[in-house]
């Protein structure tokens, strides 16, 4: 393909035709047009008359260039140009299409498929071979090349992975290559640098050219959370970004009634150049406690989404102790040490039982107490999911709880007493602890030396008992016991909670068995110390695109692993159980570091915009027809020919085509004004006053939606010069001191209008200002405008028009002003009083046509695009009352002009009933 | 041996136009009031002319007893002169005569009907009419008007006509109707011979509008009506002038030896009403 700037040609040669043109254009000139024949007898006069010229009557220039021009465009277009034709890749070689495949290509992996689409679109028309692979792909084994058509078809099966290709990755697929003949790269990059990507750059580059694809848009990315100082603390990354950019973090978790929802969000502002930001979030602990997940607001990838586990999570722990009687002796106190070792990662909570059980916490420590008030409830909490934490102590030694049976509070039962050891009146010295079988939780804790137990509670032995036991004494008796009960458990400290049994509660390893236990929050990146030995299974995984979804599948992860944190294709990000807690791996590590990856001047590094291809051979053909056909006319109408009834006719069917079509947008108005009903306004030529009276109208609308049977669609604006009225049942007219006249159509048009039984509600807006019938401008202009109407004599709204009992029973009619009386049509003279007893005139049928007043209704009525009232009205609520009786007057007002009087005639029911009853 | 059915159907295919020109014809004549046709002269006649005194020489018999009982003088009654003209008509019937621009009839239509209708009114003037040459030699008399129609309804394949100047009384009166665009020598010869026989009359040039407007453009080919003769021309535009010369100084000719030959020349339109070239007709033959 041979191109000239934009524009490609498959055929170039064809363009040699053009070179023909000049010489077409002198033969063109050369060669008379056709002669006419004609018959005429003058010719004998005419014979021996020379020509003056040789050269023929020529055809005017500028039909020779309209011909020429239909040539040209003929040869242009069988030369098939291509606008923006995809560049030619030089070379037969196999072609690599490389992708990164991380989730840093997430958000624009669209863009990157169409592109490697387009490439492979490239690749087939020129029968390469392709081979489409990503760096974190974990395949091994040589690359393969097949035709770009096959790998069209399995495009669709690449997703980013939700790791990014670490060094290995780049080593392997080197390896990969290694093996490989010679071909070119195609390199889809996310535009992270890392380590390992020189090196594969030079393998590449040894096997032939590379050309690399980037997004310029910005990657955003999430570290993972931290709680600190009673924050939780955001750090974000963006990369590539320029000027300062606001993203906003959305903390999601589940609400109480168990729906995944946005539960707080904050604003991470990234300054101008800067690439990190960080925010933090102050939450309470029970929202803090319940969120899941933190993930970046309209970005979708994995890097965007960060999975919280118990890091956040602040356990609340209840602390009961049996006996606080102990005055000032806090070192003593059952629950002192306790409280050392929760408060920083748990939240505390204490009261009675039945509060503590109220409060629903996850952990509830009972130092020392024999009798468990309300029993059944706390054995119910176990059965729920609560983990029932128990220290023996003096009460417990004494009581002869669970020592015939087992008690259910109890993991094990117990014998009564007790025993010391090591004290002043027993043998043997203090008993030290033996080490954590690899069943327990405790396994891989190093024991402290200076830990002895100099007293203790025993469990009678029982079969259960070894299962149940989870850290026993060096001689073998059982130092802390656990039983499951349903999903909680119940676990037994067979020693005190304080100092007073054993030192365990002084040491270290006093607090690390707690968090083992999940009593408390574990510290925010677990160790390897921590991990090691455990083995771990995912339970939500996180994909490339940033979507959480269960897992479902998946061999165990060994804690080693997991304490790198580093997310890879063999520990996919997401939330990995544990026996008691959970710990997430992220995509994007803690202390991450994203570096803009800096190519080699040599590679060519180009956009994902996939320009597309645009053969222009059918437009310009086209054109060519076209430009023919303007020929034909125009040779047509030089020769003479252009006249005749033929010519009239096509010429007539022509214009009949371009006729405009104004019937159609009368239609169209009428259709939407009948297939609803539709509150009109007529318009003054004022935006601000038609604006307010559109959102008026659209107030009243919905208000009447809400309230009535009457649905009325979007209210429509009414040019009585122009449209059609008919549609209307109610027109809301507001006075401007300076509004045009309407013509003496329009007023035609409006007579008939309030002849056919439809109303105008004229609104002089002015009620704070003047009294009606005063010297208002409006009200002047008004009485201008209205003179030519076909209006009857008005009076003020009557006690006992209908009106004022249509929807609601009204007395006052204000707007956003209360203001003068409001007019409307004068009963007739002849109109009886009331009869006795009836509470109204039985006046006569028909609606008013004209209601006239100064209140400024549509002010009141008026709704911003939220559903806001717009305008004030009063203050207060003495305000939102005006409000609403204003909009029940234009309840009243539509029900008025919908149903006539309707309400009049009720009156006449009793009568009615009681002649039907005769 | 002619077959009679031939012979009949040729005849009927001859002589349906003849209905059609004698109608137009008398139609046309008869919007043309005849008053007085009297030489307003003396002469033989039937109608009374005038009384004037009589002369010495004048024979005793034409005295008018009556009229010269009144006074002391001999009067002689005066008759006016009526006598029978004879007018003899040629009327091409060539090729060309049968163009036609777009919307007209052609000439030779308009030159039948004009000489048929002046034939019908000076027939019925009493004049004698016939055609030159030996065909229809003048006569008098309704019957003739049938005659002449049946000899103009004739038409000829050449391409352009001739005048025949044979058959001409002396002192009569001629007309002669053609567009006249071929060779001019026989006309001039045939008015040279009338002249000489002492026979006044009327040249009458019928001519098509496009024939006067020349409205052509471009490369044409026109040839006459036969396609005999032909012109090509590349710009038929540029022509305009010089053709519009050429016929201009066609009709100054025509119009010369009309004049030095005694004759009178006009040069009608078909696109023009009938009845005022009629009317000139009637006044060319009328006159003396």
């Amino acid at each position: 393909m041979w191109s000239l700037g934009p524009i490609g040609f498959a055929a170039p040669w064809l363009l040699l035709g053009l070179i023909a043109l000049p010489i077409l254009w002198l033969i063109l000139r050369a060669v008379p047009p056709a002669p006419i024949r004609r018959r005429f007898p003058g010719v004998a006069l005419l014979l021996g008359l020379g020509d003056e010229e040789t050269t023929t009557d020529r055809t005017p220039w500028w039909l020779m260039v309209l011909r020429m021009l239909a040539l040209a465009a003929a040869i242009v277009g069988f030369a098939s140009p291509v606008l923006n034709p995809q560049a030619e890749e030089n070379g037969r070689a196999p072609l690599l299409v490389l992708m990164d495949g991380g989730w840093a290509e997430a958000p624009t992996w669209a863009a990157r498929m169409a592109r490697v689409d387009t490439l492979l679109d490239e690749a087939s028309r020129e029968g390469r071979p392709v081979a489409v692979a990503a760096l974190t792909d974990p395949q091994i084994g040589e690359i393969t090349f097949q035709t770009a058509e096959s790998w069209q078809r399995r495009l669709a099966g690449f997703v980013p992975a939700p790791w990014l290709p670490d060094e290995g990755a780049h080593q392997a697929f080197a390896a990969r290559i290694a093996g490989a003949g010679a071909f070119d790269t195609l390199w889809m990059s996310d535009g992270l640098d890392r380590s390992g990507r020189a090196a594969l750059l030079d393998a590449l580059e040894a096997k032939g050219s590379i050309r690399a694809f980037e997004s310029p848009r910005p990657v955003y990315a999430i570290e993972p959370v931290r709680f600190e100082e009673g924050e939780v603390r955001l750090t974000g990354h963006r990369l590539r970004g320029a000027g300062p950019a606001e993203v906003t973090v959305q903390a999601q978790g589940r609400d109480p009634a168990g729906i995944e929802r946005v539960l707080s969000t904050a604003t991470l502002s990234f300054e101008d150049g800067a690439d990190q930001a960080g925010t933090a979030l102050i939450l309470p602990p029970e929202l803090r406690n319940r969120i899941t997940r933190m993930t970046l607001a309209g970005v979708r990838s994995a890097g965007a989404v960060t999975l919280t586990d118990d890091g956040l999570r602040r356990r609340e722990v209840a602390l009961m102790a049996g006996q606080e009687d102990r005055e000032g002796l806090q070192l003593l106190s059952p629950l002192h040490y306790l409280e050392q070792a929760l408060i920083p990662t748990a939240d505390l909570i204490d009261g009675a039982m039945s509060d503590i059980l109220l409060a629903n916490p996850d952990v509830i420590v009972l130092a020392d107490v024999a009798q468990v008030s309300d029993a059944p409830d706390v054995l119910d909490w176990v059965d729920r999911g609560g983990t029932l934490l128990r220290f023996a102590g003096p009460r417990l030694a004494a009581a002869d709880i669970g020592q015939e049976n087992e008690d259910p509070l109890l993991p094990v039962r117990l014998r009564a007493g007790g025993r010391s050891v090591g004290g002043a009146m027993s043998w043997g010295e203090p008993k030290s602890l033996r080490a954590f079988g690899p069943d327990s939780p405790f396994f891989g804790l190093a024991l402290p030396q200076d830990v002895q137990i100099t007293a203790q509670v025993l469990a009678q032995p029982d079969p259960a008992l070894a299962e149940r036991t989870i850290a026993s004494l060096a001689d073998g008796t059982p130092l802390v016991t656990r039983k499951r009960v349903g999903e909680g458990q119940v676990i037994l400290f067979h020693v005190t909670a304080n100092a007073e049994w054993s030192t365990l509660p002084l040491s270290g390893l006093f607090v690390e068995m707690l968090e083992r236990l999940a009593i408390s929050s574990r510290p925010a990146v677990p160790t390897l110390e921590d991990l090691t030995g455990t083995t771990w299974v995912a339970a939500q995984y996180v994909d490339g695109f940033g979507e959480v979804f269960p897992a479902e599948t998946g061999s165990g992860i060994a804690g080693e692993a997991l304490a790198t944190g580093r997310a890879s294709a063999d520990l996919p990000p997401g939330l990995y159980a544990g026996e008691d807690r959970s710990v997430a791996v992220n995509a994007v590590p803690r202390e991450a570091k994203f570096e803009r990856m800096l190519w080699p001047a040599r590679i060519v590094v180009e956009g994902l915009d996939v320009v597309q291809e645009l053969p222009l051979k059918g437009y310009i053909l086209m054109a060519g027809m076209a430009l023919l056909l303007i020929d034909f006319v125009a040779s047509l109408w030089l020769s003479g020919r252009m006249t005749g009834p033929r010519t009239q006719t096509a010429a007539f069917v022509i214009a009949a085509f371009l006729l405009p079509t104004d019937a159609r947008a009368q239609d169209s108005l009428a259709l939407s004004a009948t297939s609803e009903v539709v509150l009109g306004y007529v318009l003054t030529g004022d935006r601000q006053v038609d604006r307010v009276s559109e959102q008026g109208m659209r107030g009243l609308g919905r208000t009447l939606f809400q309230r009535t049977s009457v649905e009325p669609a979007e209210p429509l604006a009414v040019n009585v010069e122009t449209d059609e009225l008919a549609f209307f049942p109610f027109l809301y007219w507001p006075v401007t001191a300076n509004q045009p006249a309407p013509s003496a159509e329009a007023y035609a048009r409006l007579n008939r209008y309030l002849r056919g039984g439809g109303m105008i509600l004229f609104d002089t807006r002015d009620g704070d200002t003047a009294r009606f019938g005063a010297t208002s401008p409006a009200a002047r202009r008004l009485q201008e405008l209205a003179r030519p109407l076909d209006i009857p004599p008005l009076e003020p709204i009557p006690e006992d028009h209908v009106l004022t009992r249509a929807f609601y029973l009204l007395q006052d009619f204000p707007g956003r002003y209360m203001g003068p009386p409001v007019w409307v049509e004068a009963a007739p003279a002849s109109a009886q009083d009331a009869v006795e007893g009836m509470p109204f005139r039985n006046l006569n049928d028909g609606v008013t046509p004209v209601v006239v007043g100064a209140n400024d209704w549509a002010s009141a009525w008026a709704v911003d695009g939220a559903g806001n009232w717009r305008f004030r009205v009063g203050s207060g609520f003495a305000g939102e009352r005006q409000r609403e009786i204003a909009l029940r007057f234009g309840v009243n007002l539509v029900m008025h002009v919908l149903s006539g009087n309707y309400k009049s005639d009720q009156v006449h029911v009793p009568a009615l009933l009681d002649r039907l009853g005769q | 041996m002619t077959n009679p059915a031939i012979l009949r159907a040729d005849a009927e295919t001859l002589s349906a136009p003849f209905p059609r020109l004698l109608a137009a014809a008398e139609q046309l004549a008869s919007t043309v009031l005849l008053g007085d046709h009297g030489r307003r002269r003396a002469g033989t006649g039937d109608d009374f002319w005038q009384y004037r005194p009589a002369q010495v020489g004048d024979p005793v018999r034409r005295i008018d007893w009556r009229r010269s009982a009144m006074a002391d003088t001999e009067f002689i009654r005066e008759r006016e002169w009526q006598i029978a003209q004879s007018v003899i008509l040629w009327v091409d019937h060539a090729a060309s005569m049968g163009f036609a621009s777009k919307g007209l009839a052609p000439k030779s239509d308009r030159a039948r009907v004009l000489a048929l209708a002046v034939s019908i009114l000076l027939l019925r003037a009493g004049e004698r009419v016939g055609l030159t040459g030996f065909s229809l030699p003048p006569r008098a008399g309704e019957n003739q008007i049938e005659r002449l129609a049946m000899a103009l309804s004739k038409d000829s394949d050449a391409d352009f006509g001739q005048p025949e100047a044979r058959g001409m009384l002396p002192h009569s009166r001629a007309l002669f109707i053609s567009d006249f665009l071929g060779d001019p020598a026989p006309v001039e010869a045939a008015l040279q011979k009338a002249a000489e026989r002492g026979v006044g009359g009327a040249l009458l040039m019928v001519l098509d509008p496009e024939e006067e407007a020349f409205p052509y453009n471009g490369r044409t080919i026109f040839e006459s009506m036969s396609g005999a003769l032909r012109h090509e021309t590349l710009k038929a535009g540029d022509l305009r002038g010089r053709y519009l010369e050429r016929l201009a100084a066609r009709k100054d000719l025509l119009q010369g030896w009309a004049r030095a030959a005694g004759w009178q020349f006009h040069v009608h339109h078909t696109d023009d009403g009938a009845q005022a070239a009629l009317l000139w007709l009637y006044g060319a033959m009328e006159a003396r």
